[in-house]
């Protein structure tokens, strides 16, 4: 077997050795020495580290307010992207081009502005107050925070998949009698699926490792509303390296889990579209 | 996020199908979708824009003129200025390797490029810690030697240049892989060298990929928060980048400072959504005229097709 099976254009030789070799240095090197560091420290202290009461309160609120994060996504980011494929309506342009902003914008500021929002004197957070509902501070801000980063990822998952639906199976359903809720339920819904679940995956694993966005709106208490970042930093800043590099490692592993994911539900919408 | 250039390049002839939902359940749908966004994408971003001027443009400039800040501009455009053209050197070249050749290894490559999208923050600032800092791998060494890594410029750089490095190179691959290698195995036919083809040919065709690439990177990279706050040590004026900034000027109750900063970061990111929306435009323009020419040449191209000439 040849190790390169296909490509006529120069500068192969070149160009792998350029990535391998950037790839290693800034990529590999840093992430093994973290692995190296974090079993090194022994399994019986390793587990200790990573289950004591405070790792597992700041794990519960990642992985919970990530899960409801994410699933909002999963059923706003459809509506938005049917919304945008299907409807022409004034400033589609704008807002379409608006859904990237969680990703372009640094999350620094997109923390203090969703904390200066929904603070109790803030524009949208006076009106929850009135109605007895708290966000700034308490795990449902750390969960709009969490929303706000993973609006992306369903929405441009979902919106290519939904322009190639050929419109004659929809008129198929409706000849049949379908209604169009129907139609949507039964013949696109199924469609969406496989992307909609990769576009939920991906904000997921994005909101696990967050951090800018929810430090300020959270209030950072001790297993009340800290998440698992913010407890890495807390450990660094004490100079527990061994805690710090222990809970990363967990959270290193639950993204690589995350990935493998990805790759597999891809997959599955490849061969759902082929 | 890759591929959205080119992915919703084909969409401009989709067929409108005849079957679709009443007028009220349009409005009521977009209206839904409006207030989702207007409550998580709007306020904020608004909200930056109204705190910042909420004591008049005066006090805004003030706050921009301050010391502080201005040094955190200074070390954000030079930790941009080393991260982004890094970036943009590898991400040609890995785009380059991943969208003209097959060879073994190449999905694991893939996935590793993107690894840092999936590691948090904190964990790209920790494992340079690890590796540098006063008790990592390279720690005394550095000590005895007196450079400084961690809580000083370079470990921001080393920090940034990591967060962002695979976001030039998923562009490029994404627009690369959609316009395909005709052009380049043409120009190579008729005895052009690598770098020709790279500079003539290329370079051109993905210029737009390639610009909303170098801009999303330097969004990010003049953005990043989580892992320069680790490396940083936070030392006002030294090590402070503007996101770091915006935290410390917020935490101080110095709002319309914090907003300010703040509000350049934003008007940043507004750029980059608007570079973006360009390329994408030009990329649906260059798809649609490749489909008429190709509808118009297609016996030609048959005949000429480089496919089983070149080996």
């Amino acid at each position: 077997m040849r190790f390169k099976t296909r490509g006529v254009l120069p500068g192969f030789g070149l160009s792998l050795g350029y990535t391998v070799l950037y790839v290693g240095l800034l990529v590999l090197l840093p992430l093994s020495a973290m692995i190296i560091k974090a079993s090194s420290l022994g399994l019986s202290e390793f587990w200790l580290k990573v289950t004591d009461d405070r790792a597992l309160a700041a794990y519960r609120l990642s992985f919970g307010s990530a899960f409801v994060g994410s699933l909002l996504n999963a059923v706003f980011g459809v509506l938005v992207a049917w919304v945008l494929v299907r409807y022409r309506f004034p400033g589609r342009g704008i807002v379409d081009a608006l859904v990237d902003l969680p990703f372009a914008l640094p999350t620094a500021v997109a923390g203090i502005a969703l904390t200066t929002v929904y603070a109790e004197h803030g524009v949208l957070g006076e009106q929850l107050a009135k109605i007895g509902v708290k966000v700034a501070f308490t795990p449902l801000g750390v969960t709009m925070a969490l929303t706000f980063i993973g609006i992306p990822f369903v929405v441009r998952t979902v919106q290519p998949v939904l322009e190639e639906i050929d419109p004659d199976v929809e008129e198929a359903a409706a000849v049949l009698g379908a209604t169009r809720f129907q139609t949507f339920r039964r013949v696109i819904f199924p469609a969406l699926l496989p992307a909609t679940l990769t576009g939920f995956a991906l904000a997921f694993a994005r909101a696990l490792g967050e951090y800018g966005s929810v430090v300020f709106i959270s209030g950072n208490m001790p297993m009340r509303t800290e998440i698992t970042p913010l407890l890495i930093v807390t450990k660094l800043e004490q100079y527990d390296y061994a805690g710090a590099t222990a809970i990363a490692a967990v959270m290193l592993l639950a993204s690589f889990g995350m990935l493998l994911l990805v790759n597999l539900l891809e997959r599955w919408a490849r061969r759902a579209e082929a | 996020m890759s591929g959205i250039i080119t992915q919703r390049a084909g969409s401009a002839q989709r067929r409108e199908s005849q079957v679709g939902e009443g007028l009220l359940v349009r409005v009521l749908l977009i209206l839904v979708a409006l207030a989702f966004l207007g409550v998580f994408l709007v306020a904020p971003i608004a909200t930056v824009f109204v705190a910042a001027f909420s004591k008049g443009v005066g006090p805004y400039f003030a706050a921009l003129a301050q010391d502080d800040t201005v040094e955190a501009i200074k070390l954000t455009l030079l930790t941009a200025g080393i991260a982004v053209p890094l970036n943009v050197v590898f991400g040609i070249a890995a785009a380059w390797l991943i969208s003209k050749y097959d060879f073994w290894g190449k999905s694991l490559l893939i996935t590793v490029v993107d690894l840092p999208f999936s590691v948090s923050p904190v964990i790209s600032g920790l494992i340079f810690v690890l590796l540098f800092g006063a008790r990592g791998w390279f720690g005394p060494w550095l000590t005895d030697h007196d450079v400084k890594i961690i809580f000083a410029v370079p470990g921001i750089v080393m920090a940034t240049t990591f967060v962002t490095f695979p976001l030039v190179a998923r562009e490029l691959i994404a627009v690369m892989q959609a316009q395909g290698s005709d052009e380049e195995e043409a120009a190579l036919t008729l005895g052009a060298s690598g770098l020709q083809i790279l500079w003539r040919i290329t370079l051109p065709k993905v210029r737009w990929g390639l610009l909303y690439g170098v801009i999303l990177c330097n969004a990010r990279a003049m953005g990043e928060f989580g892992a320069v706050s680790v490396v940083s040590g936070h030392v006002r004026g030294l090590t402070n980048t503007l996101p770091l900034q915006v935290e410390i000027l917020y935490n101080e109750y110095n709002f319309v400072g914090a907003f300010a900063v703040a509000s350049l970061l934003s008007a940043l990111a507004l750029v980059t959504l608007c570079v973006k929306k360009i390329a994408e435009w030009s990329a649906s323009s260059r798809q649609a005229k490749r489909d008429a020419s190709s509808r118009a040449l297609s016996p030609v191209r048959a005949a000429v097709s480089l496919e089983g000439v070149v080996p």
